[in-house]
């Protein structure tokens, strides 16, 4: 069945090679192409990729666009601590959304926060990415004892939820760590434990479409004029496979930041001192009974934005890319 | 009928396995098991001994062997904090997260099948397309700012309901049980939401997805030549063949709760195996990690099983193809 459904959607663009498509520029083929229609059309989705660029530029732009720089010690001082935010009585107007415990203003906080976010989120996506499909074609043109041994793999990861083979990869890592590194190598330890626990997704999927393609001519053909296998893997199937496993790591995108700000809220995440979102809204939660309330809110409001966006662009993007559905 | 069951076993036996040589290795790999256990002071003699009386210099496969033999009686040795045996303590916390998981999972089904019915058949009013809306947010929001949310409402600025904690909590034997007292229902009810929202999320928009498979087919459209009424159509035929996935993955998501429940239960120091899990990672504890992985993996397997065959009984398409 799944099968299938990704045979037809390779099909589509084939068919508009024909008709002069070739001939037109790189934009104006962007232009012409269904996908961009169907963006173009949605006023929602375009507001969500709206919102993903901001988050995105915001975070690459951090040190240019934050007022303050929550890493320097000499700009934080406990005297402005607990600050409310800027229209409520007894704030300091030059903290806008307020302060966190330690003085830090709370914006600049939640625009380097959101760096640390997307920087995990990027890289663990990238990082299941970049092994699920990797396993999942060469085990779906390979067959044999690899195929079964990575899909069995994949099977028994399956069987527990992702965000706790990442705490628990997480959590091992970190005690395996000396004490003075943990904090040090926290994030580059949570990109691991994300990255791990979600790769097995898109190896069935790309495995799926690997099985697909090795059965087609090209692919024969190639085998035929004595290409390595390797070649064939790297140069003719991956490009085909790509697709489905491209609207995949865009949802994996949303989870993934969600599970960084999971893993940092239940404190296995990135340390206080460099904090990302889940960190400010875990150390929000501390203060949340005594009335802070803004503490937790505007990281929360950040994160939940963000996914959001995310989440909706995937969904747009896998119904866009699906030609059942147009 | 048979193979299919006994092969569904042989890999459920083969998850076990694998997850149990995990297990193992962290006892063996993470840290020195002596130094977890007797702290700094204790001599050099007495490490020894202690490896000794452990075991520990004993070859791999027989530690193996051994570790296997105890887990399957489920016995995980001492905690290395609270020097109590993992078994006890997990027999002692597993009523908690029961009773959070089995509550949230009838708010789930309670939620999750009428909206998604309704939904799927009112395509395109108001009410639907903002329930579906809302529904995505609530996809988008991760399990502890809900928690979090929700306790700020009910429990700082409201303060109908108590924020964290398990109270009310009545003895029957062992099992120790929020059911019986006025206290218990009201300390349930929030963390019980918080789990249960992602999963109304969940069966609502598949049972949507469903509905509408289904009310393009021809049973439908002959119902309605035959005169049936609305009513009969939507809940007597069209919801009970949506029934098949939908039992699928609210089986499977029964262990999602059980995962989830290490993050509601932080946030709601909810005294069940999840928080303690996350205390036991805190402070590499390594039995109780080993012993949890295995406990939810046992359930997770179990209910994988038992949703195959449950699939194999409800669908007779499978039963003619034998499984595959």
């Amino acid at each position: 069945m799944a099968r299938e459904e990704i045979g037809k959607s390779e099909a589509a663009p084939a068919s508009s090679l024909e008709t002069g498509y070739e001939r037109l520029g790189f934009w104006a083929r962007i232009a012409d192409n269904d996908v961009t229609y169907s963006f173009l059309r949605s006023p929602l989705v375009m507001a969500a990729a709206g919102i993903t660029v901001t988050f995105i530029l915001a975070a690459v732009f951090a040190p240019l666009v934050a007022p303050f720089d929550p890493f320097d010690p000499t700009q934080i001082s406990l005297w402005d601590g607990k600050l409310p935010p800027a229209w409520v009585q007894g704030s300091n107007p030059a903290y806008f959304l307020g302060t966190d415990d330690q003085g830090r203003d709370l914006f600049s906080t939640i625009l380097y926060g959101g760096r640390i976010s997307l920087l995990v989120g990027f890289a663990a996506v990238f990082l299941s990415m970049a092994l699920g499909i990797g396993l999942g074609v060469a085990a779906g043109y390979l067959g044999g004892w690899f195929d079964a041994f990575v899909m069995r793999l994949a099977d028994v990861q399956l069987t527990i939820p992702g965000i706790l083979t990442a705490i628990l990869i997480n959590g091992i890592a970190r005690s395996v760590l000396p004490i003075e590194l943990r904090d040090e190598l926290a994030i580059y330890v949570v990109i691991l434990a994300i990255g791990f626990s979600d790769w097995p997704q898109f190896a069935r999927v790309t495995r799926a479409a690997a099985l697909v393609e090795a059965e087609k001519e090209y692919i024969q053909a190639a085998r035929v004029i004595g290409l390595r296998p390797f070649i064939i893997i790297v140069r003719h199937i991956l490009p085909n496979v790509l697709r489905p496993a491209l609207v995949l790591a865009t949802i994996g995108l949303a989870l993934a930041i969600i599970a960084e700000a999971t893993l940092s809220f239940l404190g296995q995440g990135v340390p206080p001192t460099t904090p990302s979102l889940g960190t400010l809204i875990r150390i929000g939660n501390d203060y949340l009974f005594s009335g802070l309330w803004w503490i937790t809110l505007f990281p929360a409001l950040a994160l939940v934005t963000l996914v959001l966006a995310v989440n909706l662009l995937g969904d747009w993007l896998r119904d866009a890319l699906n030609p059942k559905l147009r | 009928m048979l193979s299919f069951i006994a092969r569904r076993v042989l890999q459920a036996f083969v998850v076990m396995a694998v997850v149990s040589l995990v297990s193992f290795s962290l006892f063996n790999f993470v840290g020195d098991p002596v130094n977890n256990m007797v702290g700094q002071e204790a001599s050099r003699e007495d490490r020894l001994q202690i490896r000794e009386e452990l075991g520990l210099n004993d070859p791999i496969v027989i530690q193996f062997a051994r570790f296997l033999g105890n887990a399957v009686q489920g016995e995980f040795g001492l905690s290395y904090r609270i020097r109590r045996p993992v078994s006890e303590l997990i027999a002692e916390r597993i009523p908690a997260t029961l009773e959070l998981v089995f509550v949230s999972a009838l708010v789930a089904l309670g939620l999750g099948i009428p909206f998604g019915v309704y939904t799927g058949i009112k395509r395109g009013t108001f009410a639907s397309s903002t329930v579906l809306t809302v529904s995505l947010v609530g996809v988008s929001l991760p399990t502890f700012i809900i928690g979090i949310g929700l306790i700020y409402l009910f429990a700082v600025y409201l303060g109908w309901l108590p924020s964290s904690g398990r109270r009310g909590v009545e003895e029957i034997g062992w099992w120790r049980t929020s059911f019986l007292s006025i206290d218990g229902w009201r300390s349930i009810i929030l963390p019980a939401l918080t789990l249960s929202l992602f999963q109304v999320t969940m069966i609502l928009r598949l049972v949507r997805a469903e509905m509408l498979e289904v009310m393009r087919t021809d049973y439908i459209k002959f119902a309605r030549a035959r005169g049936l009424s609305e009513q009969k159509i939507n809940y007597g035929v069209a919801l009970r063949n949506t029934l098949v996935p939908v039992i699928t993955i609210v089986g499977l998501n029964v262990g999602g709760l059980i995962a989830f429940s290490v993050i509601t239960e932080t946030v709601f120091q909810w005294p069940g195996t999840g928080l303690m899990f996350i205390q036991a990672v805190d402070f590499v504890d390594i039995p109780i990690m080993a012993a949890y992985l295995c406990f939810v993996a046992l359930i997770f397997v179990l209910i994988n099983l038992v949703v195959d065959i449950l699939y194999f009984v409800i669908d007779p398409r499978l039963r003619l193809s034998g499984g595959r």
